[in-house]
């Protein structure tokens, strides 16, 4: 039970996380239409500039650079490359996005190195929070949890509260009023892009210390981001909420328990293989969950799509 | 367009041919990732390579009349597919020697070829020495004439490490963890088997595999192997899986020593830091940091000032050099590739530098016998620590001509 | 993704495949058999079949995105498949073959249509971002898979055999790279003559009607889920001879056959071609293929490069390389190709230099930041060697990167007046 406890805990933590991402993945998608493939290579961008910064100052200016660098990167991306890629359509935006991957994780090999950098928590906040039967729980997640949950509620509260969140949302559904009332559209596309950006870079920022900082922690978790915002629905700020949080459980105890499906096939009926090792059925009878953890998301969103295209919360479909 | 696509290959032929430099040089060519995820590995392989070969055997006046090493680089990008095309570049440029390590599934892939590409063209053969890639069914199912393997297998590794396991009482509970593919499950059979045969009574409390490259966050199987009581944990990971479960393993609690295959250098040693002292051991052949050798620590030293973020991590790397220098010479040829494996087969070396132990290239696999450590995670001064971290890897327990008496069941067809 | 239909090098402009349009075929087939007597080394010939593989692939892959407007972030999943089943068959047939080696690719191609009718009847129901999206799902599970059935996908080391072990075709048993070569080239033409063909009947013809507009398509009786489905299938179908190639060619297919590495590659070669023009594949598979092996021989930072040029034909030539190409073809067919000859000349001192420099000044950060400490001497272009760790080579870079950025944007406007010129109609009298 106390385990049960820790992982709940502990996949409450990822999905945060992927939450950082998919909320401002999500908000992009539903103004601009188009999927940031490179929204995950922001993430990594923040651990790295973040990385880079601590080396002089401590990890708590990074903390509020970086993001902010990021935000700016983004802001110009969005300005001087997708605003010229999205005249010729949505498909061509879709690779512009996919090119700009490629692109920042070769510079990012180009300045940093292909090894992992020793990028690490704050000597203040490294120490056991609290811990359940012989399970320490650390400050640091603590800290990203408190983190997470203020991005969020900050969020809420401009997009619902302010006149600028009105306007962002009214953008969101019929940009040529928006514009014709006077309103900078073009300018809210950047603010929105670079804000999602930056959410990103600070999600990589506080995660760069427990996951790792290395080239491949973009590829890792982007795709992942696109299966959180597809399942929650593209466009649905809650949905992404639920989905990130679902995926991160998902994730959780389908490593932390070794489901076998030995036993499931005995219990079905079959019997084991004397010389398991030369039977065909070989991988199946050794398979467990934690093997298939990392694929049941994109299971999860395969079914999604096929049964339902708008995705769990979405409204309309893309 | 046509005109185009001879314009590009025009421009591939000469591309291609710029690097072929006619010399005299016994050139070698490094097979290994230089760009990808993998790259940082493969760069400081190939630096090791081309140091060992300016110091230990150009320096010395090279092979037969005057013949010097030249390593040639090719980037297979850890691919399979791109390694089988670098190779026929290689066997282009009149290349007779292939060196490669990391990944067994691109060894796998080379041998094949190699043996393939020697059967049907028995006028321009090449030798394939394998110094990383420890899969045993290299040197047992599929061994070949041409494939010599200068690093311990996995078996044998694993032979030293339960040896280990074993000698220390305290430990009664081992966790295997490793990655979901070839190498993670010959780890983990190897050990359960190996336990079983020396320890009846220790329990093994967990044995799973985790996709490779794939995990993001690894509390939850830190979880696990805290909660399972195990006094040690075994794991083949590389790279940040690695680092990964070791880190999570430690940071959630984990007290008992972590056995692992690729625990040091390429930034894991400076990732672990302070974290790993105590817990995190490694299995390998090679040196102790600092080497005891005065020649070895030159050799570190001169190495450092060479590539000063480099490591020297795979002591192999000089006996793959001073072997195959010594088979040419005793052949009498660097180009009948067949007198030289001759030459090799059964070949007993005594290295200069991290051994006191002759090693011996036995004939009937290809498999260099040698002498194989357990190594801790300590603080080392420079220049003889990892990673420039302040840490490197020092002998805990060694073992002489390590695996000798393992079963092997290579049939091997001679030309 | 269209393309106006003045173009002579679109596909689907004229009904009827007139004598002029076979000429293209012949140089083609000329080509590919002249080729290895030119380029006779190993090296060549593994490049080659490598490009014809790729081309293959990427023209089945442009079945989707090109003709049937459906991007695909999983297509190396048929390509893979079809490739091991082909490997299979091959391991199969190795004790008793009934069979010669040129075959193999129909069963790659067969295996191939099999999953993309299995796959793509729940992928095909929409287009647009959920197949995008389901196509990554799917090609994710597969690769996944490759390393989960170890008895079917060989685990790590992937799953080797020996092409010479089938029937001798006319004597031939396949040991020799030249052979292989000529079996490949065979195919390559088999291929992109069957995938030009498909384009020009009715169903291909549907394709761009359902990606043009899918209501309107639906309207006249057609179902769009339908007609994308057989595309899918038809280019799994190609993707799947691809494989085969590939088996035929490597003797292995491992896991990074399926993976979304592979994948995305073949999107980007296809669009770097040009995705809305036959030959743009073609063309994209072909500077790809140069790219990755022969600039990876001489640059550590080859995929830097790739990325940038990548990034670059998204936001200027939308249309990929054969686009740019494309734009010729009026100036040429107005007969005044020539008044760009002048300006484009003026055009391209700075331009090589530009690109030059601009590549020397990457390379020398490179190697300033990640050579070792006594390696401060690097080569660069065959014969400048120099101290990359003086700031003399950066600052010569750099200011000769800037100069010819500045000469290009002052050249510009004249090459505009030059192209308006060429591209104005009447004069000529045609």
């Amino acid at each position: 039970m106390s385990l049960f406890i820790v992982n709940i805990l502990d996949g409450f933590v990822t999905g945060l996380l992927l939450f950082m991402l998919c909320s401002g993945l999500t908000l992009i998608f539903s103004m601009m239409g188009v999927l940031n493939f490179a929204h995950a290579s922001f993430y990594m961008l923040g651990a790295y500039f973040a990385y880079q910064i601590s080396m002089f100052t401590g990890f708590w200016v990074g903390l509020i650079v970086a993001p902010i660098i990021v935000g700016v990167m983004g802001a110009l991306i969005e300005r001087y490359g997708l605003r010229r890629v999205h005249q010729y359509g949505h498909v061509p935006e879709l690779i512009f996005t996919f090119g700009l991957a490629l692109l920042i994780e070769e510079f990012v090999q180009f300045f940093w190195g292909r090894q992992q950098v020793p990028y690490n928590p704050p000597a203040a906040l490294d120490f056991t929070a609290f811990a359940i039967a012989g399970n320490t729980f650390p400050a640091y997640k603590v800290f990203m949890i408190f983190m997470a949950i203020g991005l969020f509620l900050v969020l809420l509260y401009i997009l619902t509260k302010t006149r600028i969140g009105m306007t962002i949302q009214a953008a969101l559904s019929y940009p040529e009023t928006v514009q014709n009332l006077g309103h900078n559209v073009p300018m809210v596309f950047m603010g929105v892009f670079g804000v999602g950006t930056a959410m990103a870079g600070l999600a990589g920022v506080i995660a760069g210390p427990v996951m790792g900082t290395f080239p491949g922690m973009a590829f890792t978790l982007g795709a992942i981001v696109f299966v959180c915002i597809v399942v929650g629905g593209l466009g649905s700020l809650w949905g992404a909420l639920v989905a990130s949080l679902l995926i991160g459980w998902i994730q959780t105890f389908a490593a932390s328990y070794n489901l076998r499906m030995e036993d499931l096939l005995i219990w079905l009926g079959f019997e084991k293989p004397m010389l398991i090792w030369e039977s065909p059925w070989q991988d199946l009878w050794t398979l467990t969950l934690p093997q298939v953890g990392p694929i049941l998301p994109y299971l999860l969103m395969v079914i999604v799509l096929v049964l339902r295209p708008q995705g769990l919360f979405g409204k309309r479909e893309t | 367009m046509k005109s185009l696509k001879k314009f590009a290959l025009g421009m591939a032929v000469a591309g291609l041919s710029a690097t072929a430099v006619a010399a005299e040089n016994v050139k070698i060519a490094f097979i290994d990732p230089l760009s990808g995820a993998f790259a940082a590995t493969g760069t400081n392989g190939l630096h090791q390579f081309r140091f060992a070969a300016d110091e230990l055997v150009n320096e010395n006046g090279g092979v037969l009349d005057g013949q010097m090493f030249e390593m040639v680089a090719f980037d297979n990008k850890t691919s399979p597919k791109e390694s089988l095309t670098q190779l026929q570049v290689a066997i282009d440029q009149g290349i007779r020697y292939v060196v490669q390590g990391n990944g067994s599934g691109v060894a796998h892939a080379l041998t094949d070829a190699i043996n393939k590409h020697n059967r049907r063209n028995p006028d321009d053969q090449l030798l394939f020495l394998n110094y990383s890639a420890v899969d045993p069914a290299l040197t047992n199912e599929e061994c070949n004439f041409w494939h010599f393997r200068f690093d311990a297998h996995a078996d044998i590794k694993m032979d030293v490490l339960t040896d280990t396991i074993a000698e220390n009482e305290d430990i009664e509970k081992v966790y295997i963890i490793g990655q979901d593919y070839s190498f993670g499950k010959a780890v983990a059979s190897a050990a359960v088997r190996m336990l079983a045969e020396k320890r009846p009574d220790i329990e093994i409390v967990g044995n799973e595999l985790h996709p490779i490259g794939s995990v993001q966050d690894f509390t939850p199987y830190a979880r696990k192997i805290v909660s399972s009581g195990a006094d040690a944990m075994i794991t083949g990971n590389w790279g940040s899986d690695m680092l990964g479960i070791g880190k999570a393993a430690i940071e959630n609690g984990f007290s008992g020593p972590v056995y692992t295959y690729y625990g040091a250098a390429d930034g894991i040693t400076a990732a672990f830091g302070e974290t790993g002292v105590g817990s995190l051991k490694l299995v390998a052949e090679g040196g102790n940091n600092p080497p005891s050798k005065p020649e070895a620590q030159e050799y570190i030293r001169a190495f450092k000032d060479k590539y000063p973020d480099g490591n020297i991590s795979q002591a192999r790397i000089t006996n793959v050099i001073q072997m195959l220098a010594m088979a040419i010479d005793e052949a009498g040829t660097a180009t009948d590739v067949v007198k030289v494996a001759e030459a090799l087969e059964g070949m007993e070396f005594t290295d200069s530098l991290w051994s006191d132990n002759p090693l011996v290239m036995r004939a009937d696999d290809h498999q260099l016998i040698q002498e194989v450590h357990i190594l801790g995670h300590v603080p080392v001064e420079a220049p003889f620590d990892f990673d420039n971290s302040g840490y490197g890897m020092q002998y805990e327990n060694s073992v002489v001509a390590a695996g000798e008496d393992l079963p092997m069941s290579c049939e091997m067809d001679r030309p | 993704m269209s393309t106006p239909s003045t173009n002579p090098l679109t596909a689907g402009t004229s009904r009827l495949i007139p004598l002029n349009h076979a000429l293209p075929w012949i140089i083609a087939a000329v080509v590919l058999l002249l080729l290895p007597v030119i380029f006779e080394s190993r090296g060549a010939l593994t490049i080659m079949n490598q490009m014809a593989i790729t081309i293959v692939f990427a023209l089945a892959y442009n079945m989707l995105l090109g003709q049937g407007g459906m991007l695909s972030f999983g297509h190396a999943v048929y390509m893979g498949l079809g490739g091991f089943f082909s490997m299979h068959v091959l391991n199969w047939m190795s004790d008793d073959p009934w069979l010669p080696l040129p075959v193999l690719p129909i069963f790659g191609g067969f295996f191939g249509l099999l999953f993309a009718f299995l796959i793509g009847w729940f992928s095909t129901r929409r287009a647009g971002t959920t197949f995008a999206m389901i196509s990554l799902g799917v090609g994710q599970l597969v690769a996944s898979m490759s390393i989960i059935i170890v008895t079917f996908f060989g685990g790590e080391e992937g799953i080797s055999g020996d092409r010479t072990e089938m029937l001798p075709f006319f004597g031939w048993d396949f040991g020799q790279q030249q052979e292989v070569y000529y079996l490949t080239s065979v195919w390559l033409l088999i291929a992109a003559l069957g995938m030009y063909l498909y384009s020009r009947t009715p169903m291909g013809r549907l394709a761009n009607a359902v990606r043009d507009n899918e209501e309107r398509a639906e309207f006249l009786g057609y179902s769009q889920r339908n007609v994308r489905w057989i595309s899918f299938c038809a280019s799994g179908f190609f993707a799947g001879i691809a494989g085969a190639l590939f088996a035929i060619n490597f003797e292995i297919l491992t896991g990074e056959n399926l993976n979304l590495a592979t994948s995305g590659q073949i999107l980007l070669v296809t669009f770097l071609g040009g995705v809305g023009f036959f030959i743009g594949p073609i063309i994209g598979a072909i500077v790809f293929t140069l790219l990755q092996t022969v600039l990876s021989l001489h640059s550590e930072i080859w995929a830097l490069y790739v990325g940038i040029l990548f990034v670059a034909t998204v936001m200027f030539f939308p249309f990929g390389l054969t686009g740019l190409l494309a734009l010729h073809v009026l100036p040429w067919k107005l007969g005044k190709i020539g008044y760009l000859v002048k300006p484009y000349a003026k055009m391209a001192i700075p331009g090589l230099v530009f690109v030059l420099s601009s590549a020397a000044v990457l390379e020398i950060l490179f190697h300033a930041r990640h050579a070792g400490r006594g390696d401060n001497e690097m080569t660069i272009y065959w014969w400048l060697t120099f101290d990359s760790h003086s700031p003399l080579p950066m600052i010569i870079g750099l200011v000769l990167a800037g100069v010819s950025a500045y000469a290009l944007v002052k050249l510009v406007p004249g090459l505009k007046a030059a192209w308006d010129e060429a591209t104005k109609m009447g004069e000529a009298g045609k």
